[in-house]
């Protein structure tokens, strides 16, 4: 027992963790703050296309011997890879076949529209879980790659005494995530296909006079999210065991994040994923275990009530 | 809604209960009989999730907090003090009404995402927090003796009652909520919360009622839950799945209606519990993936839940032939007799980040007259209105209302004081009555809905409306709906009415019948300013002009003199017709 002070060793872990997971955390925020920030729906499912990331990085790894063949590394570099372009089109698919029909040809207002869409994703999220267990059994799952029971060394001060150990698996969800976060910005702020999209989510209505087809940017947009959000559950994977209700585990930390960071706010939405990763490393450090999770909702709450358009959104509310 | 069908409504709640307790009595499947229990639970937490979401809008993803409380404060009251659920339930459902004060009162200020989205993290912070403090699973001890005194029967079907008649309770309170000012008021601040303030309606006040007796019937919800299946689990209580089958069964059966949620439950929990015993065991997660896909295919042809669809379906197209115009006669207006002054602003500014939208504005309003603001757009006409009847606080200055400070007040302060405005842009309520629609507008004069109805009915009468009182606001034509939008205003009685653009997008001969109406209110002594960007109607309407241009008074006087004003004329046209202007 060391007492009730943390170690200034224990201190530097927590942040480097936080660190780490809040890279990942980032990624999985921004891809939602597409979806919820740019298109303001509130999408239930968001933890199931984060739970399908994970049993499709398992898929590529087992299924088929494909892993055995090339090496369960190579494997998940191609899960990575395949991800993003393989969860857009299901993604674009969705939207096309259910969310985006909602409203056609029946006169109603946009609220009403938001409300239909919002349990149309409570009904989704039920169907991918389910169909999930279904699939791949309820037995949670781990990947037993190398990456997630290796870590390197730091030596900050050289000394030896003071020693900080970095997850293999999560150094590299963490560098993946900031690669495709970057990526992401680089689209949507020096590409017209970017320009369309933010135009579309800032003023639809201006936009279709500009001769912006709304609804298409909506499709890619939600296939963008849907992407990303399956490439941060490919990452998640490598170092956290999953079964198909694993979703409900990070849908406050997504909705946390991005609310934290701003609606609206891309970047912002990854700043706020990092700030979540570090508060809830860090409050292990003082709190017992079970109340571990009620951190991020409190945190959460205050942020809401402090300041409700986030650490970088605008307050547009007008009278 | 508002008034008469009551009577076909009670009729309908006695036919369903009378037709369920037969259900019940019939059942002998002990499995079922669970199933006949667990409906009405399910329908009483969909109608506490509709009293505050469903009528105010503000969507809440936490009921389960509300329902927890209520299922932890009835089960431990057992376990631990040996307390019967009769009295357990009832103070669950005070625990769940004054848990939904507290975070009503925290929450509030946030409107829509932010809303929902905080409601979430409430009944998940609760469910860590009783994880933590020991309560991983509390198991209602059973009672061999005096069972029925501690609600434990032998007869399944007795639980079945029970939850029944609570929802029959449920029921007809929210019928009572629906019909009366609560819900209508609530309804009014759903389309928009501004204009509800400014017509009269305390928002804060009505949705911290909404959340009371919200929570309070989802304590009830959560104490019959306890009861009937005799664990309590942080999980099972406080979990996402349970607030979101609030909005499942709501939102399936219909949003804003109190057969919604009962449809609902009716249709999705033995839907559920069927495909869980039939398949569940064989497939695991096929209940679950039937149930989504239900509630996909539903949601995509009826985007607003059954019980609306089955309303539009019903609906008989009322025939309707094209109105004319209703028709005032008024004789020769009076001539304007300054009165003392009534409302006075003075030297008001108001900026909105770099934009300076007023700049040191000062009116004086004299009461009986009838004064037009005019200016080209964006010369800050609404937010002038939005800071005399208190949406917008200005930066600084003073707005004074027969002697009285407005500054600070509430819009439905100031509108009880005696300010009544209409929009620019009208919102009605479509699918309510003329008559419900205006009603909103009389609640802040009048202390029974009686009384309400009455003021509204006369409102009605005197823009020309009588016929369409019964007629849903969705059939009304550009310039009935403004018609109706004045009634409202003009049913809270108003000393001062403010009208923002009235006369925007109609006819001519519209506008000389509306122009005909207001010029009879002021014939009766009430005061109207009327912001406008033409000037044509007006000048031959009000006493004088306050021209503004760039958020500052460029002109003040009759309206003879101020169209001539060579500012008045560059503001408008330019500076090459100035000259023209005088030459003239």
């Amino acid at each position: 027992m060391m007492g009730l002070l943390p170690s200034f060793e224990t201190i530097l872990q927590s942040i480097a963790a936080g660190l780490l997971v809040g890279c990942t955390y980032g990624l999985m925020c921004v891809a939602l703050g597409l979806i919820f920030g740019v298109m303001r729906l509130i999408n239930f499912a968001q933890g199931e296309f984060l739970m399908l990331g994970m049993y499709f990085v398992m898929s590529v790894v087992t299924i088929f011997g494909f892993g055995s063949l090339i090496g369960p590394i190579p494997a998940i570099l191609v899960a990575i890879v395949a991800s993003v372009p393989v969860f857009f089109v299901i993604g674009s698919i969705l939207h096309w076949a259910m969310l985006g029909r909602i409203g056609a040809g029946q006169n109603l207002t946009e609220g009403e529209v938001h409300q239909a869409q919002l349990i149309m994703t409570l009904g989704l999220s039920l169907l991918l879980a389910n169909g999930t267990l279904i699939v791949f059994g309820s037995t949670p799952v781990s990947l037993d790659t190398p990456l997630a029971s290796q870590a390197w060394t730091l030596d900050p001060f050289g000394h030896g005494d003071i020693l900080v150990f970095l997850n293999k698996g999560r150094v590299v969800a963490g560098v993946v995530a900031v690669i495709a976060t970057a990526a992401l910005y680089f689209l949507l702020h020096s590409t017209d296909t970017g320009r369309r999209l933010r135009a579309a989510a800032d003023n639809p209505v201006a936009a279709t006079y500009m001769g912006i087809d709304v609804a298409r940017s909506y499709r890619v947009t939600f296939g963008m999210g849907f992407g990303l959000t399956a490439l941060a559950g490919v990452m998640v994977a490598t170092f956290y065991p999953f079964q198909p209700y694993v979703g409900l585990d990070f849908i406050i930390t997504m909705y946390a994040g991005v609310v934290l960071g701003g609606l609206g706010s891309v970047m912002g939405s990854f700043w706020g994923g990092l700030i979540i990763g570090l508060v809830q490393q860090i409050s292990s450090l003082v709190l017992p275990l079970q109340l571990q999770g009620t951190t991020v909702f409190i945190v959460f709450l205050i942020i809401l009530l402090i300041r409700p358009q986030g650490l970088f959104g605008r307050n547009v509310e007008r009278a | 809604m508002f008034v008469g069908q009551t009577r076909t409504t009670y009729i309908a709640v006695a036919m369903f209960g009378v037709a369920y307790v037969a259900l019940v009595l019939l059942t002998r499947n002990s499995y079922y009989q669970l199933m006949l229990t667990l409906v009405p639970v399910w329908a009483i937490m969909g109608l506490s999730w509709n009293v505050l979401s469903g009528y105010s809008g503000l969507i809440s993803f936490g009921h389960g907090a509300f329902f927890g409380l209520g299922a932890f404060t009835t089960s431990l009251l057992l376990v631990r003090a040996d307390i019967t659920p009769w009295v357990g339930i009832p103070l669950g459902a005070a625990v769940g009404s004054l848990a939904g004060l507290v975070i009503g009162a925290i929450t509030f200020r946030l409107r829509g995402h932010y809303f929902a989205l905080a409601m979430l993290a409430y009944p998940l912070a609760m469910l860590h927090i009783f994880e933590w403090a020991g309560f991983q699973e509390v198991s209602l001890p059973m009672k061999r003796e005096n069972a029925a005194a501690f609600m434990q029967f032998a007869d399944q079907r007795w639980y079945a009652l029970i939850t029944l008649s609570l929802l029959i309770v449920t029921l007809l309170l929210c019928i009572r909520i629906e019909r009366s000012r609560f819900g209508l008021s609530l309804l009014a601040i759903k389309q928009n919360e501004l204009a509800a303030e400014a017509a009269g309606i305390p928002s804060l006040i009505w949705k911290l009622k909404a959340i009371a007796v919200s929570g309070a019937l989802a304590g009830v919800a959560g104490g019959l839950y306890a009861v009937v299946l005799l664990v309590v689990t942080p999980e099972s209580a406080f979990g996402m799945a349970t607030s979101a089958q609030a909005l499942i069964v709501t939102m399936f059966g219909g949003v804003g209606t109190v057969w919604g949620p009962v449809v609902g439950s009716l249709i999705l929990i033995p839907l559920a519990e069927l495909l869980h015993a039939q398949l569940g065991a064989r497939i695991p997660g096929i209940q679950g993936v039937v149930y989504g896909v239900a509630i996909i295919l539903v949601i995509t042809k009826m985007p607003q839940g059954i019980v609306w669809a089955l309303k539009d379906a019903l609906a008989k197209k009322s025939q309707r032939t094209a109105s004319t115009p209703p028709v005032t006669d008024i004789s020769a207006p009076r001539p304007f007799v300054p009165g003392p002054e009534i409302l006075g602003v003075n030297s008001v500014s108001c900026s909105f980040g770099g934009v300076k939208a007023l700049r040191n504005i000062a009116i004086s309003v004299r009461a009986g007259e009838m004064l037009g603001i005019i200016g080209p757009n964006g010369a800050g006409k609404t937010t002038l209105f939005n800071v005399m009847n208190g949406l917008v606080a200005p930066s600084k200055g003073q707005v004074r209302f027969r002697g009285l400070d407005l500054i600070g007040r509430k819009p439905s302060a100031i509108c009880a004081l005696g300010i009544g405005r209409t929009f620019q842009v009208s919102r009605p309520f479509l699918r309510m009555t003329v008559l419900e629609n205006v009603i909103i507008g009389a609640f802040v004069k009048t202390t029974t809905d009686q009384e309400a109805a009455e003021a509204a009915r006369l409102a009605i009468a005197r823009v020309g409306l009588t016929h369409f009182e019964g007629v849903p606001a969705s059939e009304l034509t550009n310039y009935e709906l403004r018609l109706m939008e004045l009634a409202r205003a003009y049913s809270s009685s108003p000393i001062l009415l403010l009208l923002d653009e009235p006369f925007a997008g109609l006819a001519t001969a519209e506008i000389e019948s509306y122009m005909n109406l207001i010029r009879g209110f002021r014939a009766d002594g009430m005061t109207i300013v009327i912001i406008e960007h033409t000037m044509q109607a007006m000048v031959k309407l009000v006493d004088h002009f306050v021209v503004l241009d760039q958020g500052a008074v460029i002109a003040y006087g009759p309206p003879a003199e101020v169209v001539r004003k060579p500012q008045v004329v560059k503001a408008y046209l330019g500076d090459k017709w100035v000259a023209n202007a005088q030459s003239q």
